[in-house]
């Protein structure tokens, strides 16, 4: 390995690393605003000067690429004068307006200007003033706080890929702005005020709300999509303020998406905080005893065959673990997660995770989606596949037509007669497939929505087997899930078996049921008929509406909880607020109710809910790993192939969950985002 | 340099003719089929010479399908140099160059006639909209300096009296020749002078 003197310190450094890189590795702190390890280098703010031996002017050390016997030293008069000297210009243009300025506190300009920022100034002049920007529902704009780093463009344009946001003018007159001033979209846009390392772009929900000093910091696992993505929840009191990105290589890297980011004001607003009993066709205001006499009487008034259960998309491992439990207690065998009738097969693990993990698409080289959107459907993990296409110039293909998804991809087909080509070795991107060494299927819920459904799960597995794509090494089989108790439910086998008691949502739309039991459920398709239904949840949305007994619950942000994700990766969400009003944890509620029809208890304490839950997860037992697939004996059935049209079903991204529904932010982003579409359409 | 500003008022579509198109097909030939954004530049300086001297959005939208690369990115090109122009210019538009050399040889005194003969402030049209005039940046003819560019002649060696003569011939529309108004031959010496001292080579 090549080596370089930092200080006449050697050090050695991996070929292809810049000069900061190597001070970096070397322990030294170098100041910067316009470098960022994620974004391509523009070394325009001169920050990182180092002074290097044989040249005569300081370099920019974020632009130098590290070279054999290089001499760095960073710890001399000169830097320190050029350092002062860039800071210095910097603060020509830059307001003093820290006290009013969301960045307070968290501001990198801040912070240097304590090393090496003058205690006056010698401008005398008229500062600069920049006219603000509109750029969406999401990002306030301060413009003349910006300091031309351009993190921002090159975040909207290599990351996010949606080239919208340039620098336009020059020298003084630069200015940073989208074209025409339309907001951002892109379903990562809030990332650019992490980027910001000013006040320029901050967070308009969050607009002077705290500061961030004030705040109490929970880390935590995000429940908006199957992803679990890590988050840190900043709160004050018992409100949820904002909702940051925390760094994990192998999840998020450091995004997260808009709906992550600003769906936490929907923690605030129309929740469920009391329980509700209907009486005459009204929810009246009730109290836990009243409700559990009622329901435990209704469940022993039925026979256990009528009686349904489902949970929602949000709820948590042990949730569901100990709402099984004490659906087994009182022989009800009716239950769902689901919320559409898609195919699954847990007899593997592998039948429904993402085997080839998040961070193993950067090794692959040929991708094919299969009626999935990831843009929607996993935002963060399509941000991973335009990063690997940048890098590796994969190629992309897909069946059915997902939209934009922010790198060029070619559509097969949309068909499943496409589908069955692939799998007969017939289709034109056979001969590509057999070439590359490491693939990716993704096949989305979309497709497992179709008759054929079976026939594409199976199949893919059945030829990828074949093909020895299924190995130790490399696992190109993936389903992409959509909703974070996804593949916690399908571990706990919570879903009615095709040759079991019926088709679940057949009996459920023909009105078989008498009594359901919905626990943070708000997605089914469904339209009441004489169905005594309990609604236990955080919000008053779809269902609590037509609920006859309502069951306040915690949010995941207020109790702790474990999350599976996509890639089967097992994550603890931690508690961060406290429950509002009367709101019980879910497996408190599940206690009363069976103490109350059969005086004893699911569980006696948190520790006992959490051995077993633990108990349950399979392949994995440990947190944030991946699980350990085995390869070996594969499991191998067919399906019937129907001809039929691969239809990818739209999201609504911004309202997929009675969280985002609830959220003001939200529903701001949607109407832009419709606005955008229609404006698009007229021209 | 004076600041971009957007006209407000702005066509609804633009095209190239057909001879530009033939131009533009040509100019793209000139880049790898993979670098198609290249040629953004001669691109927009076409357009501009379509649209009367001066680029409209609808130009910069078109350019961008043309070449298919997102708008903002020809936007900000179009805004970063100072040729484009992206208001309306006179027929004759008048830069006179204000930088060091030919302000020392009385460039100010010539930014007070236009001031006076064509509008007030820079980038405004004349009240019988065919002149407007701003300054910019050094045009490299320091030799003859004090001097401005007219669309595309340099008008050189000024000096008050024939500037109002110049401005005036344009606002009757009946322009003045081009050149050096001192007599001289490019950035030859006045009157034949000989610097050299005989040195043929010198």
């Amino acid at each position: 390995m090549p080596k370089i003197f930092i200080n006449n310190n050697e050090i050695e450094f991996k070929e292809g690393m810049t000069v900061l890189q190597a001070c970096e590795l070397a322990g030294i702190e170098i100041p910067r605003f316009c470098y960022h390890e994620r974004l391509s280098i523009a070394g325009n703010c001169r920050m990182c000067l180092v002074e290097m031996e044989k040249s005569a002017k300081p370099i920019a050390s974020c632009a130098m690429p590290a070279a054999e016997g290089m001499k760095i030293k960073t710890n001399t008069k000169m830097v320190e004068k050029a350092r002062k000297g860039v800071m210095e210009f910097l603060l020509v243009n830059h307001p003093l307006d820290c006290p009013v300025c969301d960045q307070g506190g968290e501001c990198d300009l801040q912070d240097q200007s304590l090393y090496y920022g003058f205690d006056g100034s010698r401008f005398k002049e008229n500062k600069r003033l920049v006219k603000d920007k509109y750029m969406g529902p999401l990002i306030k704009t301060q413009m003349t706080r910006c300091i031309h780093c351009t993190r921002c463009i090159r975040f909207a344009t290599e990351v996010a890929g949606v080239s919208e946001l340039g620098a336009v003018g020059r020298g003084e007159d630069m200015e940073i702005t989208t074209y025409l001033e339309k907001s951002m979209t892109s379903e990562l846009s809030g990332n650019v005020i992490d980027l910001c390392p000013v006040g320029a772009l901050t967070s308009k929900p969050y607009a002077f709300e705290a500061r961030p000093w004030e705040l109490k910091k929970t880390e935590s696992i995000d429940v908006m999509d199957a992803v679990g993505s890590n988050i840190r929840v900043d709160s004050y009191g018992w409100e949820v303020k904002r909702i940051l990105p925390r760094l994990n290589n192998s999840i998020n890297e450091e995004w997260i998406s808009d709906k992550t980011r600003y769906a936490c004001d929907g923690l605030l607003k129309q929740r469920l905080d009391k329980v509700y009993i209907r009486k005459e066709n009204q929810l009246v205001e009730a109290n836990w005893e009243e409700a559990i006499d009622l329901i435990s009487s209704k469940i022993n008034s039925t026979n256990p065959d009528k009686i349904a259960a489902h949970v929602g998309g949000l709820s948590s491992f042990e949730t569901i673990n100990s709402f099984k439990k004490l659906l087994d207690e009182i022989n009800v065998r009716n239950y769902e997660f689901r919320e559409k009738d898609f195919y699954v097969n847990p007899d593997q693990k592998m039948n429904y995770i993402f085997n080839s993990s998040i961070q193993g698409i950067e090794k692959s080289d040929f991708i094919l989606l299969v009626g999935a959107n990831p843009r929607h459907e996993a935002t963060i993990l399509n941000a991973r596949i335009r990063k690997t296409y940048l890098k590796n110039k994969l190629p992309i293909f897909s069946i059915g037509n997902p939209g934009d998804l922010t790198y060029p991809y070619k559509i097969v087909g949309n068909k499943t007669d496409d589908i069955q080509q692939i799998l007969n070795g017939k289709s034109e991107i056979n001969s590509l497939l057999k070439k590359s060494k490491n693939p990716l299927i993704i096949i989305g819920e979309s497709a497992l929505e179709l008759k054929s459904g079976k026939f594409i799960l199976e199949g893919f597995k059945e030829f990828l087997h074949k093909n020895n794509f299924i190995n130790e090494n490399w696992n190109s089989f993936n389903v992409l899930t959509q909703n974070a108790s996804t593949v916690g439910a399908l571990d706990l086998n919570f879903f009615n078996k095709p040759n079991g008691t019926g088709n679940f949502f057949d009996k459920l739309n023909n009105h078989n049921f008498d009594l359901l039991y919905l626990v943070g459920s708000d997605e089914l398709n469904f339209q009441k008929n004489n169905e005594f239904i309990i609604y236990q949840g955080t919000h008053g949305d779809r269902m609590a509406q037509i609920a006859d007994v309502v069951l306040p619950s915690p949010a995941y942000t207020e109790q702790n909880g474990f999350f599976i994700n996509l890639e089967g990766r097992l994550q603890k969400a931690y508690k961060a607020t406290n429950p509002v009003g009367n709101a019980k944890e879910d497996w408190k509620i599940f206690n009363l109710i069976l103490s109350k029809l059969k005086n004893k208890n699911l569980y006696t304490n948190y520790k006992d809910l959490i051995d077993d839950s633990l108990s349950k997860v399979r392949e994995t037992k440990n947190l944030d790993l991946l699980p350990e697939i085995q390869t070996k004996k594969i499991n191998l059935t067919s399906g019937n192939f129907h001809s039929e049209e691969v239809f990818i079903r739209a999201i609504d991204y911004y309202f997929s969950n009675p969280v985002a529904r609830a959220s003001k932010t939200m529903s701001d982003c949607r109407l832009e985002k419709n606005r955008n579409t229609e404006s698009r359409k007229t021209g | 340099m004076s600041l971009k500003k957007i006209h407000d008022n702005q066509p609804d579509k633009f095209e190239f003719t057909k001879a530009n198109l033939e131009l533009a097909d040509k100019i793209l030939k000139k880049y790898p089929s993979d670098q198609k954004k290249s040629a953004v530049m001669p691109l927009l300086y076409l357009a501009q010479n379509q649209n009367e001297n001066w680029i409209p959005l609808a130009a910069m939208k078109y350019i961008g399908k043309f070449l298919s690369m997102p708008y903002i990115n020809v936007y900000e090109i179009a805004t970063f140099y100072s040729m484009y122009n992206l208001a309306p210019v006179g027929k004759y538009f008048i830069q006179v160059c204000t930088t060091s050399p030919c302000a020392l040889r009385g460039a100010n005194k010539l930014v007070d006639i236009c001031k006076e003969k064509i509008s007030k402030n820079q980038n405004e049209l004349s009240q019988n909209k065919l002149c407007s005039w701003t300054e910019v940046e050094c045009l490299g003819a320091c030799i003859n300096a004090p001097m401005m560019q007219v669309n595309e002649d340099y008008y050189e060696d000024l000096d008050e009296t024939n500037t109002k003569k110049i401005l005036n011939s344009f606002l009757e529309d009946n322009p003045l020749k081009p050149g050096s108004y001192r007599n001289r031959k490019n950035s030859s010496p006045e009157k034949n002078q000989i610097l050299t001292n005989g040195h043929k080579n010198a």
